[in-house]
């Protein structure tokens, strides 16, 4: 019962989406309709909140266990209050009863994410721009001829892309634009069909219920 | 130089500057920009769910259901799992709470319901789309027909170039074939795989990091113009 009635309801239902564009009768497109937008939507929702609540234990535990950092731990829990309140009772643009804004000062959740999420975001992912440059160095040096491939085709692909590059010789953005449209796909191309041929594997041992480990330990 | 007087920008640039202060090593402030980002990052999201979700799919169906029943009392019609008000919501709202059941002992079983019907919907309706979406488009863009020399298509030398493609796909597919030693002809395709695999990382590598710097750029800007109004 603990095994089988999970499984037994994984392959009817998986079955029920592989057969969904094979089907072109209003009963099977209604049913698939409403597991994709009400049955799964929900689920999924729920399946957030108990993410949040394990984030929020995580991080009272390691306020208790005074754990490393454990001071900003404070900064998560605070900020993610104050912003679920403003969030949750301001609505996303502030159109419920929880006031958002105090003269032209406007702080409902969706400018909080304008105005905070997207600056740290951006300086985030930037910030990799600077280490990749030094992995680069390390990296990079022309041990081989492939290394040398690998390091010609991304300083040629960088040029391609600044206009220093067309200033140099107009034929580098050219060559930037051959490299990404015949040898980049030709190597992407190969890795994304074996990729895809392995996750489609996996998916047809799932749905045969060969593979199993995503019933866990079996408590 | 035109300062700003928008609070939020001044938020933004102390944001911005606590994340590359991690540039001199990891500091408290970095650690405050970390935290802050999840903190908030996920009460945006708790929000837009139950704002876009929660409430309108399943809350507002079930009540509007109640009232109705409260006031024409019970008809089939509000057992129609299709229909904009109804009780039948509550079952997806039961099993979502399976979820927790993970927290009592004897029922953690319970937890597998929700993620066989998500996992086994989604892995179910994903095998077509791959195939439809990805395997037949790829291998169709890979064949070398007699379009692909058409003077439209770039002619003899298009046709070059899509020779190209094909050896680089059969090679990089042989590189990474590992259930026959690379001896004789599969070593000869794997070495023309790994040409092709090390020209692609390169690329790919090159073209993320112009798109880091091109993200630098923009907090650059953002600093010297937004704030501090140096440039315009």
């Amino acid at each position: 019962m603990k095994d089988k009635l999970p499984l037994i309801l994984l392959i009817v239902v998986g079955f029920m989406g592989l057969t969904d564009r094979f089907l072109p009768h209003p009963a099977p497109e209604h049913l698939n309709q409403y597991m994709r937008d009400t049955l799964l939507r929900i689920i999924s929702a729920f399946a957030l909140i108990l993410g949040l609540g394990n984030l929020i234990l995580r991080h009272m535990n390691r306020i208790r266990k005074k754990s490393t950092d454990w001071p900003h731990s404070y900064t998560l829990l605070i900020s993610f209050f104050v912003a679920s309140v403003i969030g949750l009772f301001g609505g996303v643009a502030g159109e419920l009863w929880f006031p958002t804004r105090v003269g032209t000062f406007d702080f409902n959740i969706t400018t909080i994410y304008n105005q905070m999420l997207i600056p740290l975001g951006a300086s985030m992912f930037s910030l990799l721009a600077f280490y990749m440059a030094s992995a680069a160095y390390r990296s990079f040096r022309a041990r081989n001829w492939l290394a040398i491939l690998l390091l010609g085709s991304a300083f040629i692909v960088m040029l391609g892309q600044v206009p220093i590059g067309y200033r140099i010789s107009p034929a580098i953005p050219e060559i930037s634009q051959w490299i990404m449209e015949v040898p980049n796909t030709a190597a992407k191309r190969g890795i994304e069909l074996g990729i895809t041929l392995g996750v489609l594997a996996t998916f047809l041992k799932i749905l045969s219920g060969i593979e199993r480990s995503w019933l866990g330990s079996g408590r | 130089m035109n300062l700003s007087t928008d609070i939020w920008v001044w938020v933004g640039v102390f944001l911005t500057f606590c994340i590359y202060s991690f540039l001199y090593r990891d500091n408290p402030f970095y650690k405050f920009g970390e935290h802050l980002f999840v903190g908030v990052s996920n009460a945006f999201t708790l929000s837009f769910m139950v704002h876009r979700i929660i409430i309108p799919i399943l809350v507002r169906p079930f009540t509007e259901a109640w009232r109705t029943a409260g006031s024409e009392g019970l008809s089939a019609g509000l057992f129609n799992p299709y229909a904009p008000s109804n009780f039948l919501v509550i079952i997806p709202g039961v099993i979502g709470c399976f979820y927790f059941a993970r927290f009592i002992p004897g029922l953690t079983w319970l937890v597998r319901i929700p993620i066989a019907l998500f996992m086994g919907y989604y892995v179910g309706r994903s095998v077509p789309a791959y195939l439809e979406g990805s395997v037949f488009p790829q291998m169709r863009g890979t064949m070398l027909t007699q379009a692909s020399f058409d003077p439209a298509q770039g002619g003899i030398l298009g046709g070059i170039f899509a020779l190209l493609v094909l050896v680089g796909v059969i090679g990089t597919l042989t590189y990474f074939f590992f259930s026959k030693e690379h001896k004789g002809v599969v070593k000869w395709g794997a070495q023309t795989g790994i040409v092709f695999v090390m020209v692609g990382f390169g690329a790919s590598f090159g073209f993320t990091v112009m798109a880091r710097v091109s993200l630098a750029i923009g907090r650059f800007i953002f600093i010297l113009r937004d704030a501090l109004g140096i440039v315009t």
